[in-house]
């Protein structure tokens, strides 16, 4: 993917290996340009002129990218050169269909006798400097990804308070569109399971690398298949309860199908062995299906999936508009602007992928879908290079994760799986979302250093900033 | 490590793929099917974009549907002057519930998205202009629609009128009517209530019952079977009956197979009690008559008369959706007897009530009726006359004069004398259908349905009309249907024949 522009600007001790950084700055600068230009063309569909606002995007797209740029510059110069302008070309993207959206409720409310108070784009471009603000913060803190070993435990913690809080509060305070994923307080609503996320992948990658070698003791051989010891699953069990409790309580295959996968996947990693994976599958098929047959709710749920039209007017709505619309949209789509994505519930923050289909077409949405793929796939990559188990683990755990979440959104807008209350990466109107994936965005470009980093090139000025850092050799324990 | 993670790789591969194969077939195979369901509001908003065009009646000019510039989004209000005396024929474009009448059969036009305005908008994307939907011309008149509109009042029913000579619905009324400017203003909150109003109401008004409901037809069907005899030859090929000719007709009949008595109205003896003339016999309304005749003549014959009047159990279309018309299953003699005075399992519409006469008064040949005499592009330019044409001869001339004078002396001194109209012939039958539910002595609890249908001038004639008061009736009395429902049909054909200066 990257171009062959070589930084002449990096420091003397890296002549032998290019850092990549000008081609960051160049894809950033594109990407603010093309997200200029879509804004540009909505105001142009609508309104037949152009407003300030095509400027203000494309200017606070290139402010974050630039911004976080220079930040990793500066402390992680070998960092994949990708992945930010993918990061900060969604984040632009979205901020003009959310923008495209406040335009088409405001109409919508007006045709309806009413006004529309909303200024979700407003309040995005907020939470997008809040986010740089924690890219920032992270990038900074975490000089060395091997320190959040040490802090594995106390993240478990707060990463299970947080998935699990919303279960646990009356549904008031966290229940928005039948998923309770959400803890809503004095006019605040953020949505944990973005943030425990992070902080599960975190302390799972930490505690499966400490454990694999105990992990990969096989017990008996069944059919050809080595299985684990009944001793060892343990933390499987633990997971598969904790992901069958957010399905049941909170009404959300998504959620549940992300922690279990992602736990599923980084245990196969951790320990090479297929029998996990085939005993979580298991585990959890028989899961949904206990669930699917002794709580209404769920059961509720699967069938508005699969019979959406017949919901038509109440459970189905949402997900019927979001099939009209994708639709109507086809191959090439009405055009930035030209749609009726507004038509579709809460399309800002669940539905903005179909808002995407609608007005940009099969094209368009595939090509958005390539940028995430290009994403991911950067990450896998850094997985692949990096040469600590931890970061290994780490990188695996967060590219899959981010790709099963896009996965879990883009097959609920569609009709693929039922539909769920989560959000689509950097896309997505919605606080707590964005400030979690530039968290993401961080450590993956701080992994990524560590993986492009000159096994020569001593650890720069880690030891001196963050102290000194266990080293923690591929399977010592 | 590596080689589990290249394997996860590839599964989030597939998994994508997965996303983006369920998109082609969402956006793309099946995507033209989620644009064009009913429930999505997509396309019609972008009509509401457009100026819909207008409906117009044929001959005054008169704009019965028009859509005005607003200051709100939605840019185009529909609106419809006089909307219940219309409503059966422009019926509504509703932002939420869709379209019906002539809103729905001529959307293509009236929205500018049928083919034949390709060109049009081609040019209009190119000069910058609005593009604008196309008019369409119906064949209603005004003054005889307003004249079926007021003479019906408050009471439950339909009139449909007719030019018998081409088949031009001039009049369609339904009463109770609804309004559609309210089902297709802007207001979602005022469109939701309309629509909720609309249909709890017990007299649902927005069954369309000139072209959509379907009724017992009673003594009307009495014309079909006399064309059925006066049809009929013998051995050698002389006609079986004429209009002098005396049937059966006495004080009562017991029906083949069952001990059911069939009796006149009120009991009362036609004739001599024994037989009657089929003149007579009509003018009076006679059942036992009528329902020995129709035994006498066979089910295929009374099947097949039927047919030839439109009677043929299919749905057709003027455009706006007519039901289909039947005359049942007629299993047996008894069910032949009953059916032969328009009971048992005989069913027609308003419009085809107008059909009988309309047959009769046009010498035999009943012409295709039609609601649209013209659509046109936004520049007014013709995009397509309707010519009359025929859909069936239903018996030649000379057995539509004998008919004529039956359905003449009907008006003259018969059951359908509220029908004359001073120095113009009249020709018409009355009805008094009994309909649903009975008591256990076999007698209706509601009061029957009031008919007449008509035509005048009887000598060349210009409008054949067909009026149901819905329960107008007094059972037991044949002349209450005709006193009922005759003077709306004199009042719709005088109105008409006036507008066009026949005196």
């Amino acid at each position: 993917m990257s171009t062959a522009v070589r930084s002449r600007s990096a420091g003397r001790s890296d002549r032998r290996l290019p850092t990549r950084r000008s081609t960051e700055l160049l894809y950033v600068v594109m990407a603010a340009i093309i997200v200029g230009c879509a804004e540009a063309i909505v105001e142009i569909t609508r309104d037949n002129k152009v407003s300030s606002h095509v400027a203000t995007y494309a200017a606070v797209t290139l402010a974050i990218g630039v911004i976080a740029h220079i930040a990793i510059r500066r402390t992680a110069r070998y960092a994949d050169p990708l992945m930010l302008p993918c990061a900060v070309f969604l984040v632009g993207l979205g901020l003009v269909m959310i923008h495209r959206l406040d335009l088409g409720l405001a109409q919508q409310a007006s045709e309806q006798g009413g006004t529309y108070a909303g200024v979700a784009a407003a309040s995005q471009v907020v939470w997008a400097f809040i986010g740089l603000v924690v890219f920032l913060t992270v990038l900074l803190v975490v000089r060395d990804h091997r320190v959040l070993q040490r802090y594995a435990y106390t993240l478990a913690l707060i990463g299970l308070f947080l998935l699990l809080m919303p279960a646990v509060l009356p549904a008031r305070f966290s229940e928005v569109n039948g998923a309770r994923i959400w803890i809503r307080v004095a006019g605040f609503s953020i949505q944990p399971g973005e943030i425990s996320k992070i902080c599960l992948t975190i302390f799972a990658a930490a505690y499966l690398v400490s454990k694999r070698d105990v992990l990969s003791l096989a017990g008996r051989r069944v059919l050809g298949v080595d299985l684990p010891r009944g001793r060892d699953l343990g933390p499987l069990l633990l997971a598969w309860l904790v992901s069958i409790g957010v399905l049941v309580r909170d009404h959300d295959l998504g959620t549940s199908l992300m922690f279990f996968g992602l736990f599923v996947v980084l245990l196969y990693v951790a320990t090479e062995r297929v029998s996990w994976v085939i005993i979580g599958v298991l585990l959890f098929i028989g899961g949904c299906y206990i669930s699917y047959q002794f709580f209404g709710t769920v059961k509720e749920r699967v069938n508005v999936w699969l019979h959406v039209f017949a919901y038509l007017q109440d459970q189905g709505y949402q997900m019927s508009q979001s099939l009209f619309g994708l639709g109507t949209g086809g191959l090439f789509g009405a055009g930035l602007g030209g749609g009726r994505p507004e038509l579709v519930p809460v399309a800002k923050s669940d539905f903005i992928l179909s808002s995407f289909g609608e007005e940009l077409g099969l094209f368009g949405l595939v090509a958005i879908l390539a940028v995430y793929v290009i994403f991911i796939s950067r990450g896998f990559a850094t997985s692949l290079a990096v040469r600590d188990s931890f970061g290994k683990m780490l990188v695996t755990g967060m590219a899959f994760s981010f790709g099963l979440q896009l996965f879990v959104v883009a097959g609920g807008v569609s009709r693929l799986l039922p539909e769920t209350g989560l959000t689509t990466p950097f896309l997505s109107y919605g606080g707590s979302s964005l400030v979690a994936n530039f968290g993401l965005l961080a450590l993956l470009i701080r992994v990524s250093d560590a993986a492009r980093r000159p096994p020569t090139t001593p650890p720069s000025e880690v030891t001196t900033d963050s102290g000194p850092v266990p080293i923690t050799v591929d399977g010592a324990q | 490590m590596n080689r589990p993670i290249r394997r996860v790789t590839i599964f989030m591969g597939i998994l994508l793929l997965a996303v983006v194969i369920n998109l082609n077939w969402v956006q793309v195979v099946h995507g033209p099917a989620y644009r064009d369901n009913a429930a999505n509001q997509r396309v019609q908003l972008d009509e509401y974009k457009r100026q819909r065009g207008l409906i117009a009646l044929s001959g005054s000019g008169t704009q019965i549907a028009e859509s005005v510039a607003t200051t709100d989004a939605l840019a185009y209000l529909r609106k419809y002057a006089n909307g219940p005396l219309y409503a059966p024929i422009t019926g509504f474009n509703s932002l939420y519930y869709g379209q019906s009448g002539i809103e729905s059969a001529e959307d293509p036009v009236l929205s500018g998205s049928d083919d034949r305005l390709f060109v049009q908008r081609i040019t209009n994307l190119i000069t910058g202009r609005d593009p604008r939907g196309g008019n369409v011309i119906v064949t209603i008149n005004k003054q005889a629609q307003t004249a079926a509109y007021q003479a019906m009042g408050n009471r439950r029913g339909a009139v449909v009128a007719m030019d018998p000579k081409t088949g031009a619905i001039l009049a369609a009324v339904s009463t109770p009517s609804f309004d559609p400017n309210a089902l297709s203003s802007h207001s979602a909150e005022g469109i939701k209530k309309a629509w909720a109003a609309d249909n709890a109401d017990p007299d649902q008004p927005m069954l369309n019952r000139a072209f959509d409901q379907t009724y017992p037809p009673g003594s009307v069907f009495k014309v079909v079977v006399s064309a059925a005899a006066l049809k009929k030859t013998k051995a050698d090929g002389k006609p079986a009956y004429t209009p002098a000719s005396r049937i059966p007709a006495v004080n009562s009949l017991t029906l083949p197979g069952t001990t059911t008595q069939l009796r006149n109205f009120d009991g009362e003896q036609c004739a001599d009690g024994k037989t009657d003339t089929l003149d007579h016999a009509l003018t009076i309304s006679c059942n036992t008559a009528f329902a020995q005749l129709g035994m006498t003549l066979g089910t295929e014959a009374i099947r097949d008369e039927a047919a030839l009047f439109g009677i043929d159990d299919s749905d057709s279309s003027v455009p706006v959706r007519v039901a289909g018309s039947t005359v049942g299953p007629i299993q047996d003699q008894a069910a032949l007897a009953q059916s032969s005075i328009g009971q048992r399992d005989v069913r027609i519409t308003p419009l085809q009530g107008a059909m009988i006469a309309a047959a009769v008064a046009n010498g035999g040949d009943l012409m295709t009726p039609y609601l649209v005499s013209e659509e046109q592009g936004p520049n007014l330019a013709t995009l397509s006359h309707t010519d009359p044409t025929q859909l069936h001869q239903v018996m030649d001339s000379g057995q539509a004069a004998e008919l004529t004078q039956m359905m003449e002396d009907v008006v003259n001194n018969g059951t359908g004398t509220a029908a004359q109209i001073p120095g113009i012939k009249v020709a018409g039958k009355t009805g008094t259908a009994d309909n649903g539910p009975q008591r256990a002595d076999g007698s209706y609890i509601n009061a029957p349905h009031a008919w007449f249908s008509g035509f005048a001038p009887a000598d060349n004639p210009r409008i054949a009309v067909a009026v149901i008061i819905e329960n107008g009736g007094v059972a037991g009395n044949e002349t209450t249907g005709g006193l009922a429902a005759a003077p709306v049909a004199k009042q719709v054909m005088q109105a008409y024949l006036d507008s066009i200066g026949v005196k």
